[in-house]
This record gives structure tokens, C-alpha cells and sequence, in this order.
């Protein structure tokens, strides 16, 4: 499904790349020993460090090495043995330092690949360049006061990854298939919880347009887009103004904008007008970061199994469709509810319940599958009441909608309210005998030949027995008792 | 390479220095005359030389990820030329 | 009781063991001698309520039988570039006055520990950029001594011009000082004292106002070698806090001062002889040279081949790195702000168009553009590999030599005025014999070798391998004894 768009001068397929800065989960800073911990008070979570006190520096926080290398291992990526931190100098209000510590040159890890699952079911293949660790900025809040901006630094010195694709994707779907595996990659391995509205995952979205088959065009950098439907638009947005700009003959110039989600636009950040040069160089204060192949494997050997490896498993155990396995592996915890419900029993039908019934239940009470009022052993149980004809399918439905009220076990429900399928043919007969008996000319009809009323007595001989009766025993007996 | 009076005005915003108009040449003649004395490296044969970056010969040290620090606003902004309600405050930044 | 300041380290420590003074009367003593000759604008600060409690304390502590070892009571300068929490810290810059650290850096803070009585902090040229102290924002130091029947003013060397002259003059017992490429051990010979830069990482950075990363070291400034073994061992050691700072053993440093030299091989590189060396200069080398032979030390010609190279090497480094360094000094979170309802970058700019003085922005800019697109390689990397050759002329010469002794300065003091007014280049140039080691990092210390004629002092510098700061200050002490320099400051005769 390649999204291409049609403009007056050709088709125009457009080319993203994205840069996502993931916060690494840690207790402590990447240099300092002040907490990462979110919403706390304004500079409340500042060492001196942070704040750029003089004489202050810099040591390194090992899980933060650790929780990238997991990452890179996580992205199938090279990781390099030797990485160096790097300044990048340049001043801002947020940024006390006057630098940001970043590697520039050698990052921590190379070159990886992510695979994307589309919605056709189908899947590609996304590189990726590197991936890098570097400390958050502080923030500036510019609407606190009429003449002053407000600067809290709690979030500078915390540790990022910067995570950049190769310029892979063709579509907007592309684009937010990427942000949502990664996101979903990040948060199988504990490395980052990929909240978006916590600005724990960021995205800088680089797009471009050509007519296919043309060399790359200049590209524009989207700064800081917060949410998978954010970036799918600000591409969209701003594949349309490049064609726009093309097509009425002018000249796209390489920069960085910001999107705006309520005007539905992305424009030129004011503050970087000037030209940038960051002036990198190696940070004096810190020495070259070093990795032994005992540390890489030990980090290799604790990997949890990934989204890939668990829609292939699901797939191959379970005989799940690539879709739905894609979808059950989506979230980590929907994963684990899904196989919990599914161990042991039916597990087609376990998933057809979970993404059927439980997904509508879970949205129409607004709760979250780890807070789900149906326990997914429940679901297995369920499943096998059906399979093993204790219930139909008709009375399933009625029995989990008073397990999502209740949450009680289906066989209880069952067992309650007394839905157990009726299988004893006497008592079907009975039943029966009545609704013939009680309708006479109607069951002459069906003997004169109109055998369509069949349908209408086992309706009636449904109802009397409140739907518990085995509708193919049912079937047979009526058969049986009009056409002899 | 001899630098300017608009390259000594471009360093001196990277490096967020005002400098009146007035000095500008004094500075490029300066700072040529430093470059010109400093162009003197361009005679070492440094062929195949690995830059030296620090002479520390250490391994880096790795610090634990326990939360030590922080928990001070009052010490962090003791020395703030303006603050208010624990912010630091600087002219508005119009983005 | 002025007598009292004429003591050395070891004099003040075996003193106040055997209660011959307090270390109240010690501090004391030397509050009054810094009042007598505030005219030197050796202190930018003084802190004599701090001292006093100090001494008191350590008074208490003593008379329980408690006292800490050598420094405990012992009143010493710490150059102003060290942070100490509560005492106002300037780097002698106007970005940053008034400033007062929350925070104590680790070398003062160890010396504090020690028991040592902080009398004060010591100018210094700006962010420690300079060779003269005349780049300070709070006045030029002028140096305790002048030549022999000339009054005029001279320099007392920099940038730890203020330790320097404090300790020579006796405004302290000794000092804390820094040296990036000189800083300690040309204004130790500038000022007939004794001043050693240890071996890179020896001494924590943590809580130093930064210059050159990688290049600072922090180091003591004392009357006599044993002194600087004693100071040393207070402020050395590895440090978590600053990831360079060395994980070594800590050796006894005292106890290498063993008198014994014999059979020692000591290198003396010809590249430090120029046409047109300070003819005065050069007969000190040779003396020192013979001084040595006496005492039953080799002595061995050996060659730092790219030695020439290192003062363009270093004006590249140190700047690059300071440029960035001295980014944070913005007026956003401490110091200087002007600011006049102009924007962000106007506030920026003003403040340290302000807030810095003329040395200090001329190395930001010319560090800035040699890091800047285009120039990276051409400068700031190349001078990074010349580094390399340099430390790699010292690492083939240690095969073969304990260690190396060349003059710690190019001339002897220049006055203060004409200081004022000579170009950059030509200031630099003073640098030239101590900023190789500097660039190595290998440990340098300068001692007072003698007085040229005009009667001014001359030092010589050691130079030691990595870690090895033992065999320097052992070789140092037995060219004391043979120098037996006992000259003081013109401003100390006459009994004053
Ligand atoms: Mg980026
Ligand atoms: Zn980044």
C-alpha cells in the first residue's frame, strides 16, 4: 500500500525519517544524583550539576549505560565498544551548561533494524542509524508572566537516547507505525515507560517529497512532536506544503519547524533563525566510555522476548493471523492477559473473545486491560464451556457481559443462574410434544409440506426452554415428531 | 586563513560576546595575529597520530544509579540575579 | 609575634605539637601580617572569622588530644578559583562577584578537614588566564619583591600570582594554587617559593571554577619542598566526583624525601636551550645541573623534540576548552546580569560583554572559532595530535631518565607596567618551559634556585614521570640544601 500523492507535476511520494528522544528509566540523572522522577516541584531535583554551578562535573550513571546498550541489543543494533561523549555547545535558557552532553561522533550504539507491522498485515523493514545517550535541557514556561520566561531545570541532566531511523518510511502510517513498535520496543525492554504526554518520548520528524526514482530533496526537521496521531499529521501537513512549494516553483530551505496541532500547521522556529554551529568536541570532563563483551552479554542473556518473537510464537502455537497477533503483541500487557487466558485452552477462540467482547468492554467502561474486570483465566474458562457444550454461544455472550459487571468465574455464573445447556433428549421432548400440542393446525401445515414453519417451532420450543435447550438435539426431535 | 570584522562578529554571538562596533577591526587584527603565530602546528608531520584527548590513562568511572542528590531549591537558586515562586527568570523567550 | 610567620609548614606542625603557640596566635599573627601589606592585593577576600573559629577548633580538637595531623591549626591562602561554601569565590572575574558557593571544592574541603585555618582567597589573574596576575578583575598583584635599587613594581607572576606572593611574603604559611600551563610553578620562581603542579588527576577538580579541563591541576605553593610533601598530602587523592581524577595509591610524600639522589638519572632536554636563553637563566640550568652531579645523580642529554611546539599547541586547547567552560556564566543563575529589556541573547551578551575582561574574551573568541565549522580540524584536531607527539616526546624520554630539569621561566620578573602593555604573544611566551609538562601531564614542581642580578629570584623546574611525584620532590629537596636560597621578599628586610 504505497501512499504516493497526485499533484499537478507527477505523482510525489514522500521520505521520513525520524529522530526520537526516548528518557531512559533510572532512578538517578545521567551525571548527577538527583532524581528523575516526574512532576515534582520547580528545581526541587537540581544538583549543582544541573545547574551549571561552577567547578561542578560530571560522573556517569551506570544503569543509564546499561539501559542503552539493553535498547540497542533490543533495536538488533551494533553496539560499539567505544563511545565518547561529546559538548554541544550553544546557549539557551534551559540549558545551563551552556552545552549539552551528547555523543556525537562515537555513539553507544549503530546501526539496528525495526520491523513494522501495517494494518494490511503486511510488515517492513525500517533501519536504524544510531543510537545515542545525551541529558535532557530544563524547561522554559513562557506564559507564567508578561515580561519573563520561567525556567525549571528538574528535567535538565536527565538521561535521553536519541534514537535516529534511516529515512525508510513512505507514509504517514509508516511514520506512526514506527513511533508505536519503537514505543512498544522501548517498553517490553524497561527502558523507557514511552509516556508521550509526560514528554517521556519526543519525536523529530524529518519529511521530504520526490517524484519516485528522484534523488532525495531537502529535507525539514519537525521538532518535537508528542503523540503517534501528531506525527501522522504534522507528515501529512508538511509532505502537502512541500508539494505546494514545488509545484508553484519555488525552493524548500532546509530547517527546523515546529507543528501546531489546533492550526494544523507546522511553521519556522523563531529561536533557531540564527545559524547553528554547535562546535563539538569531546567533553574534557568525562573519559572515552568503554564496554566489555562480558557486560554486552550479560545484557544479551537478560533480554525479554520481543514483540517480534512473541506475533511469531503466537502465530506458530496458537495459530493466531499475523494481524491478530500483531494486535495481541501491540502492548505488552495485552500479550501476557492474552496468554494467561489462552494457556491451556482454546486459544482462536480465546483471542476472538479478548479482541472482540473484551476490547468493546474495556472501552465502553474506559478501564485499561491491566485493570480489566474479567480475569483472563476467566476467559479460558469461558472458552471451555463452550467448547465442551456446556453453554452456546448465545448464552457465552449473556455470561460474559455479567462477568464484566461482576467479574465473577463463568461456571459459577453458570452454575447460578442455571445456563447449562440442556442435552436430555426427554426433556427436550417434553418440551416438545407441548409446543406441538399447542399449536395443532400450525403443525398440520408443516405435515401438508410447509416445512419453512420448521424453523418457527424450534423458535418455540427455544423460547420454552429459555435458550438452554441443544439446538441440534432440538432440531432432530422436531423433525422427527412433524415429518415422522 | 585571516578572519574579519564579520567572522569576529559571528564568533562573538556563537560565543554570546557584544562587541561595539568600534573594536571589531582591533580584534580581527588580534586574534590574526594569535591565529597567524598558532598556523606554526601546520609545519608538524602528525601523520597518522591519534588525537589526544586527555592524558588520563583511567577507566571511566561508573557511578551507582542511586538518588543522592538534589532535594535543595533554596541552595540552587541562593545565587539567582532573579527568581520567583523556585524559578529562575530570564527576558521572555518568545518561541 | 611576627616571627611567628616566618615558620614553615613543618615549624608550624611541630610547634603546635609541642605547644609552643596556639593555633589562635598562629592565625592571628598572620591576619595582622596580611593587614600590613594589603597593599600587595594578595587577597581578594579575607575571612578572618572563619580563620579564627578554625584555629579555635582546632585549638579544642589539639588540647583533647584529638589534633588531625600535620595541617591541623596551620593558616593557608586558598586561591579564589576554589569554591568554598559561604565565602565568596570570583575567579577574579566580575561575572562573578558576589558569588557564593552552597558547595566546598574537594581540595579545599580535604585541606578544611586536615584542620587547616583558611585565612582567605587569593587573586589571581581572571579564570586564571595569564602569566602576570594583571588580568584580574579586582587590581593586579604586585610582587613582595623588587630589584636592587629600583623600586619599580614587578609582577609576582601568574595565574597564582596571590598565593604566590602571600606565601613568599608571609601572609600565609601556604598556598592552594592551579596550574594550566604554568600557573603555579612560574609564579612559585617569579616569587623564590616553592610550587608544584602534580600529575593530572592527582588532585580532584571537582569544585574548581574551571579553565582548560584538560589541562587544571590543582597543587601547593610553600616556602620549602618539605613543605609541598606535606601540603600535597592533604589535598591529593582520587575522588568519585571528578571523573579524571586518578584511582592511584596515595604514597607518604614526606617519606620520599629520603636526602638520597645517588645513581638517579636526570634528563636535561636541549630544546630548552634557545639561541638567546637568559644568559642568567642558562647559568642557573648549569648550576643546577652541577648541584645535582654533586649530590651523585647522571646526568643525561636527552631531546623533547617537539618542545616548540607546545605554546601554540596549548593556546589552542586551553582556549577551545575554556570557551566552553566559561559558557555557563550567562547571568541566568548566579552572577553578573545586565540586562535592559532587550532579549534573551542581548541579556547574554551584555552580562559577559560586562562581566569578562579583555584576556578572557580574546581566548572565548579565539577558542570559539577554532571549534567552529570549518576550523576543527585544521586547529582544534590537529593541535590535539601535536599534544600527542608531546606526550609522547616525554613518555620515550622517561625510558630512559627518572626525571628532567630545565628552568621554570624564561626571565625573571618584568614589571607590572610594562607587563600591562606587551602584546599577547609576547606574554605567552613565558609559559613556554612549563606548559610541555602541562600538556603531558606529567608532575612539574619549580623551586627558587638563586637571584639574578638584579637580585630578583630564578626558578628551576622538575619534571617527573605520571604518578611519580615522590622522586621530584625528593630531588627537589637535595637541590634546596645545595641552593641553600634563603633571600626574601625586598618588602620582608630591613625587619620591616
Ligand atoms: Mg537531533
Ligand atoms: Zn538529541
Amino acid at each position: 500500500m504505497t501512499y504516493i500523492i497526485q499533484g499537478e507535476t507527477g505523482p510525489w511520494e514522500v521520505v521520513i525519517g525520524l529522530e526520537v528522544h526516548a528518557q531512559v528509566i533510572s532512578n538517578a540523572k545521567l551525571f548527577s544524583g538527583a532524581s528523575t522522577t516526574f512532576g515534582a516541584g520547580p528545581n526541587t531535583q537540581v544538583a549543582f550539576l544541573d545547574c551549571g554551578m561552577p567547578g561542578m562535573l560530571p560522573t556517569i550513571n551506570a544503569e543509564c549505560v546499561y539501559q542503552a546498550v539493553k535498547t540497542g541489543l533490543g533495536l538488533n543494533a551494533i553496539i560499539n565498544r567505544r563511545s565518547v561523549f561529546d559538548r554541544k555547545n550553544y546557549f539557551y535558557a534551559d540549558l545551563p551548561l551552556g552545552y549539552q552532553i551528547s555523543q556525537f561522533a562515537h555513539p553507544i550504539v549503530g546501526e539496528g533494524t525495526i520491523i513494522l507491522d501495517l494494518k494490511d498485515g503486511t510488515s517492513r523493514e525500517v533501519g536504524i542509524e544510531r543510537l545515542h545517550l545525551e541529558i535532557d535541557a530544563g524547561k522554559s514556561m513562557h506564559d507564567q508572566h508578561p515580561t519573563k520566561s520561567f525556567i525549571d531545570l528538574n528535567r535538565a541532566g536527565v538521561a535521553l537516547m536519541e534514537i535516529v531511523s534511516k529515512p525508510d518510511m513512505r507514509s504517514p502510517e509508516e511514520a506512526g507505525a514506527y513511533l508505536k513498535k519503537l514505543r512498544a520496543i522501548l517498553r517490553y525492554l524497561g527502558t523507557c515507560d514511552g509516556n508521550m504526554d509526560e514528554g517521556s518520548m519526543r519525536a523529530d520528524v524529518n519529511v521530504s517529497v520526490r517524484h519516485p526514482g528522484e534523488p532525495l530533496r531537502t529535507r525539514c526537521e519537525i521538532k518535537n512532536v508528542n503523540s503517534v496521531r501528531f506525527v501522522m499529521q504534522a507528515v501529512e501537513i508538511e509532505a502537502a506544503r512541500h508539494i505546494e512549494v514545488y509545484e508553484a516553483g519555488g525552493i524548500i530551505e532546509q530547517e527546523t519547524r515546529l507543528f501546531d496541532a489546533n492550526k494544523g500547521e507546522t511553521r519556522p522556529m523563531r529561536s533557531k533563525e540564527f545559524a547553528h554551529d554547535y562546535r563539538y568536541f569531546p567533553d574534557p570532563d568525562l573519559l572515552p566510555l568503554e564496554l566489555t563483551e562480558d557486560f554486552i552479554a550479560q545484557i544479551k542473556s537478560s533480554l525479554p522476548e520481543l514483540p517480534d518473537a512473541k506475533k511469531a510464537r503466537f502465530i506458530g502455537d496458537y495459530g493466531l493471523s499475523p494481524y491478530d497477533a500483531g494486535v495481541m503483541v501491540a502492548e505488552k500487557e495485552t500479550a501476557a492477559f492474552f496468554e494467561a487466558a489462552a494457556d491451556g485452552h482454546d486459544a482462536k477462540t480465546a483471542a476472538n473473545w479478548v479482541m472482540g467482547d473484551l476490547f468493546a468492554a474495556l472501552n465502553r467502561t474506559g478501564r485499561d486491560i491491566t485493570d480489566s474486570p474479567v480475569k483472563p483465566e476467566n476467559i479460558g474458562k469461558l472458552v471451555d464451556l463452550i467448547k465442551n457444550d456446556t453453554i452456546s454461544g448465545r448464552i457465552a455472550k449473556d455470561v460474559f457481559e455479567i462477568m464484566v459487571e461482576t467479574g465473577e468465574a463463568p461456571d459459577t455464573i453458570v452454575e447460578e443462574k442455571g445456563l447449562k445447556q440442556v442435552t436430555n433428549t426427554g426433556a427436550i421432548e417434553k418440551v416438545v410434544d407441548e409446543v406441538i400440542a399447542a399449536n395443532p393446525e400450525k403443525a398440520e401445515e408443516v405435515r401438508g409440506g410447509k416445512e419453512k414453519l420448521l424453523g418457527w417451532f424450534v423458535g418455540q420450543a427455544m423460547k420454552a426452554s429459555q435458550g438452554k435447550a441443544n439446538p441440534g438435539i432440538l432440531n432432530e426431535m422436531i423433525k422427527k415428531k412433524l415429518l415422522g | 586563513m585571516s578572519l574579519d570584522k564579520a567572522t569576529v562578529r559571528k564568533i562573538g554571538f556563537l560565543a554570546r560576546l557584544e562587541i561595539p562596533e568600534d573594536d571589531l577591526e582591533g580584534l580581527a587584527h588580534e586574534l590574526n595575529g594569535i591565529l597567524g603565530w598558532v598556523e606554526q602546528l601546520s609545519q608538524v608531520n602528525t601523520e597518522g597520530v591519534a588525537p589526544l584527548a586527555s592524558v588520563s590513562e583511567m577507566k571511566l568511572f561508573w557511578r551507582e544509579d542511586t538518588v543522592t542528590d538534589g532535594g535543595m531549591p533554596e541552595k540552587v537558586l541562593a545565587n539567582a540575579p532573579d527568581a520567583m515562586d523556585g524559578y529562575f527568570l530570564v527576558p521572555k523567550v518568545v518561541e | 609575634m611576627t616571627d611567628l610567620t616566618s615558620l614553615t609548614l613543618a615549624g608550624v606542625r611541630d610547634g603546635l605539637a609541642k605547644r609552643d603557640f596556639t593555633a589562635v596566635e598562629m592565625t592571628e599573627a598572620y591576619l595582622s601580617a596580611m593587614d600590613a601589606h594589603k597593599g600587595l592585593n594578595a587577597f581578594i577576600v579575607t575571612c578572618p572569622d572563619v580563620a579564627l573559629d578554625r584555629a579555635k577548633a582546632s585549638d579544642a580538637r589539639r588540647a583533647k588530644g584529638e589534633a588531625r595531623g600535620p595541617m591541623d591549626g596551620a593558616p593557608v591562602a586558598i586561591k579564589d578559583l576554589f569554591c568554598t561554601e559561604g565565602v565568596q569565590t570570583t575567579a577574579a572575574s566580575k561575572i562573578l562577584e558576589g558569588f557564593k558557593p552552597c558547595y566546598e571544592s574537594t581540595v579545599s574541603g580535604k585541606l578544611k578537614d586536615a584542620g587547616a585555618v583558611m585565612l582567605g582567597k587569593t587573586n589571581l589573574d581572571e579564570f586564571a588566564m595569564g602569566s602576570a596576575n594583571i588580568t584580574s578583575a579586582y587590581g593586579n598583584v604586585i610582587s613582595p619583591w623588587t630589584a636592587e635599587n629600583d623600586a619599580t613594581p614587578l609582577v609576582p607572576g601568574g595565574s597564582s600570582g596571590g598565593s604566590a606572593a602571600a606565601v613568599a611574603v608571609r601572609l600565609c604559611v601556604a598556598a592552594t594554587g592551579t596550574d594550566t600551563g604554568g600557573s603555579i610553578r612560574q609564579p612559585a620562581a617569579f616569587t623564590g617559593i616553592v610550587g608544584l603542579k602534580p600529575t593530572y588527576g592527582r588532585c580532584s577538580r571537582w569544585g574548581i571554577v574551571a579553565f582548560a579541563s584538560s589541562l587544571d591541576q590543582a597543587g601547593p605553593m610553600t616556602r620549602t619542598v618539605e613543605d609541598a610533601a606535606i601540603m600535597l598530602q592533604a589535598m591529593a587523592g582520587f575522588d568519585a566526583k571528578d571523573s579524571t581524577s586518578a584511582k592511584v595509591a596515595l604514597p607518604d610524600f614526606a617519606k620520599a624525601l629520603s636526602g638520597d639522589i645517588r645513581g638517579l638519572k636526570v634528563g636535561i632536554p636541549k630544546e630548552y636551550r634557545p639561541d638567546g636563553l637568559n644568559s642568567e637563566i642558562a647559568a642557573l640550568w648549569d648550576q643546577g645541573i652541577t648541584w645535582l652531579k654533586d649530590a651523585g645523580a647522571t646526568v643525561v642529554d636527552i631531546s623533547l623534540p617537539h618542545t616548540d611546539k607546545a605554546l601554540a599547541t596549548y593556546y589552542i586547547i586551553a582556549p577551545a576548552e575554556a570557551s566552553s567552560n566559561l559558557a555557563r556564566h550567562d547571568g541566568v543563575r548566579y552572577g553578573l546580569r545586565v540586562e535592559d529589556g532587550g532579549n534573551l541573547d542581548e541579556m547574554y551578551m551584555k552580562t559577559r560583554a560586562k562581566g569578562f575582561g579583555k584576556e578572557v574574551k580574546r581566548r572565548i573568541l579565539i577558542g570559539t572559532y577554532v571549534l567552529s565549522a570549518g576550523y576543527y580540524d585544521a586547529y582544534y584536531l590537529k593541535a590535539q595530535k601535536v599534544r600527542a607527539l608531546i606526550a609522547g616526546d616525554f613518555r620515550e624520554a622517561f625510558k630512559t631518565v627518572d626525571v628532567i630539569l630545565t628552568p621554570t621561566a624564561p626571565s625573571d620578573p618584568f614589571p607590572v607596567e610594562g607587563g600591562a602593555k606587551v602584546d599577547p604573544i609576547t606574554m605567552y611566551l613565558n609559559d613556554g618551559f612549563t606548559v610541555p609538562a602541562s600538556l603531558a601531564g606529567v608532575p612539574a614542581l619549580s623551586l627558587p634556585g638563586g637571584l639574578s642580578q638584579k637580585g630578583l629570584p630564578l626558578g628551576l623546574q622538575l619534571i617527573g614521570r605520571p604518578f611519580d611525584e615522590e622522586t621530584i620532590l625528593r630531588v627537589a629537596q637535595v637541590m634546596e640544601a645545595a641552593a641553600g636560597f634563603d633571600a626574601v621578599p625586598t618588602l620582608l628586610r630591613g625587619g620591616k
